[in-house]
């Protein structure tokens, strides 16, 4: 299990979050207007990245808020997180 | 390759045993082959097999960064079905089963493939339209499903709990085909059997890079023994796809997470079939060791570390001690992790890719050993003839920019 350092919180362990997957990905803003492939990437393409993965995670179980992190997927240690809208510290990939 | 057989058995056992030879070799990589296959788990090991006894492609390797059957083949619950929801899945993995079935004569090699059947519970009232849905689309499509009542689970399997918990067992869909083969003797079988028709498999030998001509073909791989030269690279990486192909430029939707299982103390033989259940979430078989194998889920996040959280395992075993309460007194014996590439609907991945030469038999998720035979059979097919075979066509990569997904993630075929 994971303590995870909820940035309106503090500590909290694993269960209390859900995890969001891939952070700052955003929206194509008109849809209709781009190609398929740029939708499908929207959708689908993920970096699954193996090390550094900036995510969304939600302090369910807590405040209910979604904040960022950013994590290293051969250890899984949390490196850092951040709030929404905020730009990753440095080490972030986004 | 020394023949196994009654006679050869009772031969080396008069002899004491000191007959045997090694059953694969263990080569030095050569500059050049026909073709590459990146990964020597099952499904990649099957693949060489496929290509040089059924295409005539003998001048092939396959490259294991570790050691063969060390990663997703040697890690799973070594369940076997073909109860999917959609026409296109279940004709894949019946495609697999009827493999299974003739594998261990095929192989010269036992994989005690056991059709003991696999039984999904149904808890709730949406289970039970859905599995029954599984039934009546299985049966049309000319596979084996069949509903059970309640009683009837219970004597297909009479350690079976079906009252006395939080979500009680409504009924169940068996497959009677299904059942459960021996992990580690897959990936020995195919490496046996490839080695013998000149197949080279090279163990400690990671791939760090693709390498590309003027056109943007494929023409070789780095790998940390140098560099091997290849027209055609199949890359049958499982939880690293996208880690192998990135080194290509080519993205695959793929999500890698660790799926956990856990084997208990053995006992003697008390548990006949596999039962599984996706809405309490735990599936469990007896191997023929004795131990009990049992499946948990996968963590909720991506990761590469093979290892997840103790509340998922917990997880698993509050459902199985609730469904089997003999059981509740066992101790586990081991756990484990694997990393598993899942894509967007649950389906695989099979075929060409943006990349001339290039291949890719990924996205298998939490479910790939079932399908080993029939996914090495028809990847084979799709490098020897530069096109997919009938069977994996609608498995191909762009079905998620023309919308036609598989999706036995909506169907809950899978247990995720």
């Amino acid at each position: 299990m994971l303590l995870i350092d909820c940035p309106y919180c503090g500590e909290r362990p694993e269960p209390e979050f859900v995890y969001g997957g891939q952070a700052h990905i955003a929206r194509p803003r008109t849809p209709a207007a781009v190609e398929a492939q740029q939708w499908a990437d929207y959708l689908y393409r993920r970096d699954n990245s193996r090390g550094i993965h900036a995510e969304r995670w939600r302090h369910t179980h807590g405040c209910g808020r979604f904040f960022n992190a950013l994590r290293d997927t051969t250890t899984d240690h949390f490196l850092a997180t951040y709030r929404v809208g905020e730009k990753p510290p440095a080490g972030g990939t986004a | 390759m020394q023949p196994f057989s009654g006679l050869s058995l009772l031969v080396q056992g008069l002899r004491g045993q000191r007959g045997w030879t090694p059953q694969w070799r263990s080569p030095e990589p050569k500059p050049a082959y026909d073709a590459l296959i990146v990964g020597g788990g099952g499904h990649g090991l099957g693949t060489a097999f496929y290509l040089a006894s059924e295409h005539g492609i003998r001048n092939v390797a396959v490259l294991e960064k570790g050691w063969i059957g060390g990663g997703n083949t040697g890690r799973n619950t070594t369940i076997i079905r073909s109860n999917y929801l959609f026409a296109e899945s279940a004709a894949l993995y019946d495609h697999a089963v009827q493999l299974w079935e003739g594998l261990s004569q095929k192989l010269n090699y036992n994989v005690m493939f056991s059709q003991r059947g696999v039984m999904m519970l149904a808890h709730t009232v949406h289970d039970m339209q859905v599995a029954q849905r599984h039934v009546h689309a299985n049966r049309a499509a000319g596979v084996d499903n069949e509903w059970l009542t309640p009683a009837q689970a219970q004597a297909f399997c009479p350690l079976l709990n079906i009252g006395d918990i939080r979500y009680p067992v409504l009924g169940a869909a068996l497959q009677r085909r299904g059942g459960t083969a021996r992990h580690d003797a897959v990936a020995w079988g195919y490496a046996r059997a490839a080695d013998a028709l000149g197949v080279d498999i090279i163990e400690n030998c990671e791939v760090t890079g693709i390498r590309r001509d003027g056109r943007g073909a494929v023409e070789g791989v780095e790998t940390t023994r140098g560099t091997i030269r290849a027209a055609r690279v199949g890359v049958a990486a499982a939880g690293h796809t996208s880690v192998i192909m990135k080194m290509a430029d080519v993205h695959v939707p793929l999500e890698s997470y660790p799926l956990q299982a856990l084997v208990s103390e053995p006992v003697k033989p008390v548990f006949p079939c596999v039962v599984m259940s996706n809405t309490i979430h735990a599936y469990i078989s007896q191997s023929d060791k004795g131990e009990l194998v049992i499946g948990a889920g996968t963590d909720a996040y991506t990761s590469y570390t093979q290892r997840g959280g103790l509340h998922i395992t917990s997880h698993a075993l509050e459902a199985i001690c609730e469904l089997f309460p003999m059981f509740r007194r066992l101790r586990m014996l081991r756990c484990w992790g694997g990393i598993v590439d899942v894509t967007p609907d649950r389906s695989p991945i099979i075929g060409k890719t943006p990349v001339p030469g290039l291949y890719v038999n990924c996205g298998w998720g939490t479910g790939g050993f079932k399908a080993t035979p029939g996914s090495a059979h028809v990847f084979a097919w799709t490098l020897a003839h530069d096109a997919p075979h009938a069977i994996n066509a609608p498995f191909a990569l762009e079905r998620f920019r023309e919308g036609n997904l598989i999706d036995e993630a909506a169907a809950a075929a899978v247990a995720h």
